[in-house]
């Protein structure tokens, strides 16, 4: 019997793709990673609210009450009024905005901003390592929250500044991390090889280099961004964060609402990012490695192979 | 290595310089000032104008700033004088040794608890993929970095009370009195400090772990027929850990910026406090000297990891 269609290895049929990668991608994310599926969609209402928060509100952020100030929760005012009688839910809406804007705004530019200056010096190394390294090490020693302050204080404020300022501070401290990432991966002998064959510096850089180091660049950027939500909260906290016209979860008062979606964003990135790295990564697909081989999946694959040698 | 090393040891003293005048500088940048705040001062407590000219004068205010800056440092190194507090006029010097001890302490502390708890798991997330207990661990490790340390210090100190009717005492133990006395006051405040690394260190060990297991030497060291226990702790955690000490050198300036917080909940007298206070009455030459032993950590910190990536990985060199 030929079959053309047969694959060669094993006599296996070629299986065909039938989704596109994002939706395998999504499916698999729902299948093998409960917590990141969980994640990906506390990120994705949050990120519809905020999107959408404008035909979303049931009152204006800006009507100040005076009759209904720190009212509790009722049927109009789903969770209450703060001390001018705004509705708190309204805010809430609205501070969804600012602070998915933020958070995923400052880690996205903290992320670009450590890989620029972190994967090229470690990879070059020598006196460029050298100097830039203490650049840095001049930065990581002036305290943060001394640079945040004059820095909001200096700047107009506005979401752009805020993310501008956090994405700055976090980036140049978070150079070090990716650094250190390179390092771990230049001596690899495949490093190497790209260089024997002649490619340059830039290509090894960009087709070697920040591929294998994409599992660090995940995971930083998803802490990132619990940290510029949380430092954003403290900023306004401190009377340095955005203006009072811009409501965000930090400047909200009445606990327990603003603080409970903080943490729940936090949770929820850093549970997708980690599903995220697990997914992308090409060695932990198909599921043969030593650590990765799921009795289950080892079962069917014994089935399999015993099935194909009683064929034969 | 020594050669390296030496040369990075003369790097360190340009680069603590460099930090020095720059924090010099940024201070100015700060709105406010001490005389508005002695004025303010005055006048809470029913006194007139104050003659802004003379107390200017007095501080050595009335010259330009690279001017301070000279005076200060010519303090530093001829006499050792870190400067005297605008505040009070007392010398700088004494009071932050006497400080900073206490500082150090939380801080290390913190960081071995932090270490304590997110290597093993990091670990075991790693070679455990996707089990039951990898999750709840996980999720564990997310919400101590789901929540600010100042929420996490009010449930310690809350719930420790509730159950087993302790509280912080109120009077500080020196460690030189009272050693354990000393150890149990201090271990809360280090928990709530360090409850915001684990997690990032957790998952920095994690995604680590989880590359360099799939390293070829592991697959050689697998097929030598080596046991799991000798894989997993000879092999490749000690390639996996660089970017894990990375972390650990880059929190001393965040548990630093934590201790702020902490020192101020749980009432320790620690350089945080002193900090907070300076940074309040904009006292700069007390900001300017904390900022200054505090780069000397970070430089040194940071110098202790460098050479520590030759340690962890022979196959880096250093040139």
């Amino acid at each position: 019997m030929t079959n053309d269609n047969k694959n060669v290895a094993g006599g296996r049929p070629a299986e065909e793709k039938q989704h596109s990668f994002v939706f395998d991608l999504f499916k698999r994310m729902v299948v093998e990673k409960p917590l990141g599926a969980f994640g990906l969609v506390v990120i994705i209402v949050f990120l519809a609210i905020g999107i959408f928060a404008k035909y979303l509100i049931p009152f204006s952020i800006i009507q100040i009450n005076l009759h209904m100030i720190n009212q509790p929760s009722s049927s109009t005012h789903l969770m209450g009024t703060d001390f001018l009688g705004r509705d708190v839910l309204s805010q809430f809406i609205y501070g969804a905005r600012s602070s998915m804007e933020v958070g995923l705004g400052a880690a996205a530019l903290a992320i670009v901003i450590s890989v620029l200056i972190g994967a090229p010096t470690a990879f070059i190394g020598g006196k460029t390592d050298m100097i830039v390294q203490r650049f840095i090490d001049v930065w990581l020693s002036v305290p943060a929250f001394i640079v945040l302050l004059i820095m909001m204080t200096l700047l107009p404020r506005s979401i752009f500044t805020m993310i501008m300022v956090l994405g700055t501070t976090a980036g140049i401290g978070g150079a070090r991390l990716i650094r250190s990432a390179v390092i771990v991966i230049k001596p690899n002998t495949y490093i190497s090889a790209s260089e024997a064959i002649g490619s340059s510096r830039l290509q090894s850089l960009l087709r070697h280099i920040v591929p294998n180091i994409m599992p660090m660049i995940i995971v930083a950027f998803t802490l990132g961004v619990g940290q510029a939500i949380m430092s954003e909260a403290a900023l306004d906290w401190l009377g340095f964060g955005l203006p009072i016209s811009i409501p965000s979860w930090g400047t909200m008062n009445p606990w327990p609402w603003a603080p409970l979606a903080i943490s729940l964003t936090i949770f929820g990135i850093n549970m997708f990012g980690d599903s995220l790295r697990d997914l992308l990564d090409p060695r932990l697909r198909g599921g043969v490695g030593r650590y990765s081989l799921k009795p289950k999946k080892l079962q069917q694959l014994r089935k399999y192979f015993v099935k194909e040698q009683l064929n034969d | 290595m020594g050669a390296y090393a030496s040369r990075r040891l003369l790097w360190a003293a340009l680069t603590i310089i460099l930090t020095s005048m720059v924090v010099f500088l940024l201070l100015r940048f700060i709105p406010g000032n001490i005389l508005n705040i002695i004025q303010e001062n005055m006048a809470a407590n029913g006194g007139g104008p104050i003659d802004r000219a003379g107390i200017s004068k007095l501080l050595g205010l009335n010259v330009p700033v690279y001017i301070q800056y000279a005076r200060w440092v010519t303090g530093i190194v001829l006499h050792g004088n870190l400067g005297s507090s605008l505040m009070n006029s007392r010398p700088i010097t004494p009071l932050i040794v006497q400080r900073v001890p206490l500082t150090l302490e939380l801080c290390l502390m913190s960081l071995i608890i932090v270490l304590l708890i997110s290597i093993p798991i990091g670990i075991f997330a790693a070679i455990r993929q996707d089990t039951i207990l990898d999750r709840i661990l996980r999720s564990f490790t997310i919400i101590l970095i789901s929540v600010p340390n100042f929420v996490i210090a009010g449930i310690i100190t809350f719930y420790v009370f509730i159950w087993w009717h302790y509280f912080t005492p109120l009077q500080f133990i020196s460690i030189g009195k009272d050693p354990l006395g000393n150890l149990g006051m201090m271990i809360m405040p280090a928990l709530a400090l360090g409850s915001q690394q684990t997690g990032g260190t957790m998952r920095v060990m994690r995604t680590m772990m989880l590359e360099t297991l799939r390293q070829d030497y592991i697959r050689t060291a697998w097929a030598k027929g080596l046991r799991e226990r000798v894989v997993v702790i000879r092999h490749a955690l000690k390639n996996a850990l660089i970017p894990v000490i990375t972390m650990v050198g880059g929190w001393i300036p965040i548990l630093i910026g934590g201790s702020v917080i902490i020192e101020y909940i749980f009432n320790l007298p620690g350089v945080g406090r002193l900090l907070f206070d300076a940074l309040n009455n904009r006292d700069y030459p007390m900001i300017s000297a904390i900022t200054l032993i505090l780069s000397v950590f970070v430089v040194l910190s940071n110098l202790l990891v460098d050479l520590a990536y030759g340690w962890l990985d022979p196959r880096i060199h250093y040139q």
